[in-house]
């Protein structure tokens, strides 16, 4: 980091910066950074001003709707839309014949058409799409189109994929319907079991559930004066959105506008490429008019991309004194009917284990299977959500059989800073120790441990995340955010970037930051942002980057633009510059504040000197140490710590649980804005309770009206249960503030990673409560009430979980990769160098 | 067949041509473009879209529009005086109430007939009164206590900020 009275480094590096920037100048306190603001989109969003997608309207614009597939797995045999086209007020009726080039967000899953190809494989795959006049008209004519099908076996469940019986969901994977399967050995954990005093096993599984954001998703597309095509959506990633929809549309990107709408929330919904998105797209090239879609409730929930359901077996070795000695974990996720994310997801299931604890040895083996229901992807702590459960449930257990305390045991085994761990993951900064200290503490946990009254009771875990995945998805060596400001000389500035504002705040970051550096309030600040036209690239609001990547380009952006003024102000008042200070929206010299001018004046006085002020910014990570195939999912600038303890009563009358209480400590590096942070620590706890207790996204048989088909549960905001204000904890909130080197002013994520600590933490407690471990979640009265009866006649060590876990998932044999302790280089045994881009490259056209 | 219909929307009297079977939420949107009004569901399941109608909290998407003919309608466009904005709209800007904002119109809509009848609430009648309001974000602890604060403000007289 660079001290503000020197010149910034990063305003003189030529290249985008890799390390954190930004230092608050010890002479006048921050501006911005640190202190409890109004978010700069408040105003907005409290007077119903924001305009969602859904909010906008184009004359002339007309209505899209999308018919869908009754079945889980079917061949369309013929399709007849001339009833349809004969309807009121309908424009034109689409099939999959207008949609021949596949796409799909990750480079190696090209697996989808905006409209179905030859087969549909789940309840809910598009197969037509009818634009109208209004969107009543086009709702009507969906009854109009006939489709045939030819039903084929369907499976349900990822165990029942590894042999078929029909055709495979997807040619040219497999075998079976198997996606994908990975392994690798970092280490050899057989000889750190053999080494252990205790070893533990155990199955979990993680249930399904989704994001549920509030906004249904819409996009409005049209073609502007000059004939270019504009796309308004609710996407959560712009350039990915603009990047697939110009392949699948095959037109150059340049000719492609893409505009992020604000997102009534997205928690990981959107950030898919939406087949809806490039239905309207076509259609409005197509027809030149507006068109716009906006999807009923339950068509989201058929959207999903969802948390995805994945079994577990987890296996443990310790010292008796509490040291790892080696971990061994298998997951089998329930990918749905497409690939998504879910590449990415099945590395997760497994790579972030080894980042809160010291783990000498590690196995990793992982297995994404096609089934025939709504496809899964990310959602909020993308795939290591469902393995530190499991992680997290298992130390609990063990901290029991070692007859140690929870939060003793975790202490005691905690990675250090600047470790590399043995699947090659740099921690540059963890605060992790502090976290479960100060929870400790706050929550008077030595008191409460196994001392409440039965049926109350305390659980502890911890967790950790990503600050933006180290990898962009499409690998290539250019930034992976970046922002360029526009200095007025009436004294305004203006930011421009591709980030995507979801609700978590990354317009204030951007503007809090932008003006940290110019001595500017946040308010101040302009924002343009993610407009594929107007604003440079970011790649997006996922993997919770926007703070730390966007947040670096910012300050390098806007510590550009200080030097350039400074420069020219240092000229004019006769000082050195780096005795200037910005700050009260004014420039002037430390030592002689009287002899400054305002900050409007200074970029006259910048102008004048240098010409038209424009900076730019930008950030690309350094390059993983990991380098063996696979490395690259899991490597991260830096990574976020969080510790929960989760207070619950449960009724053992009904089996209903309650979860009054609970506290939370986050080593968030820094708090840009603290009231902002605290709302994205207390959204995760909630989101954590419903995911604990009740969110559950599963399929049902349709028996017995509609044998043979996979409908969802639960489809409705009513039927998928989540809390309410009445059901919602008090959250005590704890931010730990030990600025990390990597993050803009030190800062790390916080909107993902408090998500995951509080659903073992809730387990956990219901163990101490009532005596019942459970496995899975979610955790619902039926299951815990079936336990509490079991354990009444008698039964010992009652564990709610799933059957054992299958021994015929085809993994393959582990890549042998060396921990950095054994004279590893972060390659697998034997391999060159795996460079990222060779993978992309052999697999290019890859679809099916 | 529309038909015709005379709506009070914000102190204005708004005579428009309707399909019967639409309800306010879709009126307001796509008629009169008073899009303030979010839906999440338009099942009565989520609250988004609630508006005051007699100043008590109303699902506009369960409501039919003739149904409203003849009483006051208040949507988020209507609150506050001109530039100035509801307290309690001062207060979840600024408190964390509100992240993404999608919820955000029908939370301080229903708040604000909250706060009309009962000046004073306390967290649990806060807690009842918006249970019927879903947050996907926020965890709802901060618009807690936005209420409660822009209730402390408005009781002390205080003047927005």
């Amino acid at each position: 980091m660079n001290s503000p009275s020197d010149p910034p480094d990063s305003a003189v590096q030529p290249g985008p910066v890799r390390r954190g920037v930004g230092t608050i100048d010890p002479r006048t306190g921050p501006t911005n950074v640190g202190v409890p603001r109004t978010r700069v989109d408040g105003r907005a969003k409290a007077t119903g001003a924001t305009l969602f997608a859904d909010d906008m309207h184009l004359p002339r614009t007309l209505h899209c709707k999308l018919l869908r597939s009754p079945w889980p797995y079917a061949r369309i045999t013929g399709i007849d839309t001339s009833a349809a086209e004969a309807m009121p007020g309908v424009v034109k009726v689409y099939t999959g014949e207008s949609f021949p080039i596949p796409y799909g967000i990750l480079p190696v899953s090209h697996d989808e058409h905006a409209l179905c190809q030859e087969l549909v494989r789940f309840v809910g795959d598009p197969v037509a799409a009818v634009v109208a006049e209004t969107e009543e008209q086009a709702e009507d004519a969906l009854a109009g189109i006939k489709v045939a099908y030819e039903v084929l076996p369907s499976v349900r469940e990822p165990e029942d994929g590894f042999v078929i019986e029909g055709p495979p969901i997807h040619e040219r994977r497999g075998p079976g319907n198997v996606h994908k399967a990975v392994s690798f050995a970092f280490g050899d954990v057989d000889e750190g079991f053999a080494e252990a005093d205790l070893v533990v096993e155990g199955d979990f599984h993680f249930g399904g559930n989704t994001h549920l954001a509030l906004e249904q998703q819409a996009t409005l597309a049209a073609l502007d004066r000059d004939g270019r095509l504009t796309v308004w959506s609710s996407t959560q990633c712009p350039h990915y959105l603009h990047k697939h929809t110009a392949k699948a549309l095959d037109m150059a990107p340049a000719d492609l506008r893409i505009v992020a709408t604000p997102n009534g929330g997205g928690f990981g919904g959107k950030s898919d490429v939406f087949n809806h998105e490039i239905v309207v797209a076509k259609a409005a090239q197509e027809l030149g008019r507006p068109v716009k879609i906006c999807l009923t409730r339950e068509e989201v929930f058929l959207c999903h991309r969802g948390r995805h359901p994945i079994r577990m077996h987890l296996k443990t070795g310790l010292t008796k004194d509490g040291q790892l000695t080696g971990v061994h974990l298998k997951t089998l996720l329930d990918g749905g009917a497409y690939g998504s994310y879910g590449v990415a997801s099945t590395y997760y299931s497994g790579s972030l284990t080894t980042v809160t604890y010291h783990v000498p040895r590690f196995q990793f083996d992982a297995c994404r299977v096609h089934t025939n229901k709504p496809p899964c992807g990310p959602k909020r702590g993308h795939g290591t959500v469902q393995p530190r459960f499991a992680q997290e449930v298992q130390l609990d257990e063990i901290a029991e059989m070692l007859g140690k305390d929870p939060a003793d045991l975790r202490l005691g085994m905690l990675e250090k800073a600047g470790a590399e761990t043995a699947n090659w993951l740099r921690l540059p900064s963890i605060g992790l120790g502090t976290c479960i200290k100060n929870i400790v503490k706050q929550s008077d946990w030595t008191n409460l441990h196994r001392k409440l009254p039965h049926g109350q009771g305390i659980g502890l875990a911890c967790s950790s995340y990503l600050s933006g995945a180290g990898l962009p998805i499409n690998w290539d060596r250019l930034p992976q955010s970046a922002v360029q400001l526009r200095f007025d000389r009436s004294g305004l500035v203006v930011a421009f970037c591709g980030a995507t504002e979801i609700g978590q705040g990354s317009d204030d970051v951007l503007a809090a930051l932008v003006g940290e550096v110019l001595g500017l309030p946040a308010m101040s600040i302009r924002l343009v942002t993610g407009d594929t036209d107007l604003t440079p690239v970011d790649l997006g609001s996922y993997s919770s980057r926007v703070t730390l990547m966007m947040g670096n380009a910012a300050v390098q952006a806007a510590e550009r633009g200080r030097a350039l003024i400074a420069d020219a102000v240092a000229e004019k008042l006769s000082v050195r510059a780096s005795t200037l200070v910005f700050a009260d929206s004014r420039v002037f010299p430390a030592d002689n504040p009287d002899v400054g001018m305002s900050f409007a004046k200074a970029v006259q006085l910048g102008e004048q000197k240098h010409g038209t002020l424009g900076t730019t910014g930008s950030y690309r990570p350094m390059a993983p140490s990991a380098r063996f195939k696979g490395g690259g999912v899991g490597p991260s600038p830096t990574y976020s710590y969080t510790a929960a303890v989760a207070l619950v009563d449960v009724d053992v009358d009904t089996g209903f649980v309650t979860v009054p209480k609970v506290w939370i400590s986050h080593d968030i590096g820094r708090a840009l804005n603290p009231t902002l942070a605290r709302g994205q620590l207390v959204g995760g706890v909630y989101m954590a309770v419903g995911e604990a207790l009740m969110e559950s996204h599963e399929a049902r048989d349709g028996r017995p009206f509609d044998e043979g088909r996979y409908l969802l549960r639960n489809p409705s905001m009513l039927d998928y249960k989540h809390l309410t204000h009445l059901d919602m904890p008090e959250v005590i909130t704890d931010l730990v503030e030990e600025p990390c080197p990597e993050g803009p002013y030190g800062a790390k994520e916080i909107g993902q990673g408090p998500l995951t600590p509080v659903i073992p933490a809730i387990a956990n407690a219901i163990y101490d409560a009532v005596g019942v471990r459970f496995h899975e979640v979610p955790i619902t009265p039926d299951k815990l009430l079936a336990a509490l009866e079991a354990k009444a006649k008698g039964a010992e060590d009652v564990v709610v979980g799933p059957k054992p876990f299958p021994t015929d998932v085809p993994y393959p044999e582990p890549m042998d990769v060396p921990p950095p302790w054994e004279g590893g280089n972060g390659r697998a045994r034997g391999e060159g160098d795996y460079a990222p881009g060779q993978g992309s490259k052999a697999r290019k056209g890859r679809s099916s | 067949m529309k038909t015709r219909v005379t709506l009070q929307v914000n102190g204005e009297e708004r005579e428009l041509l309707v399909q019967p079977h639409h309800t306010l939420l879709e009126v307001l949107r796509e008629d009169l473009g008073l899009t303030g009004t979010k839906h999440g569901c338009e099942l009565g399941e989520c609250g988004a879209c609630a508006v005051l109608i007699d100043g008590e909290a109303v699902l506009s998407c369960l409501t039919l529009v003739g149904d409203t003919e003849g009483s006051p309608i208040t949507t988020i466009e209507g609150l506050g005086e001109g530039q100035t904005l509801d307290p309690l709209q001062t207060m979840f800007a600024k408190l964390g109430g509100s992240q993404c904002g999608y919820c955000t119109s029908g939370m301080v809509l229903t708040a604000r007939a909250l706060l009309d009848r009962n000046p004073d609430p306390s967290e649990d009648q806060v807690k009842a009164a918006l249970s019927g309001n879903i947050c996907r974000c926020t965890g709802y602890n901060q618009i807690i206590e936005s209420v409660l604060e822009a209730a402390a403000q408005e009781r002390a007289g205080g003047a927005s900020e």
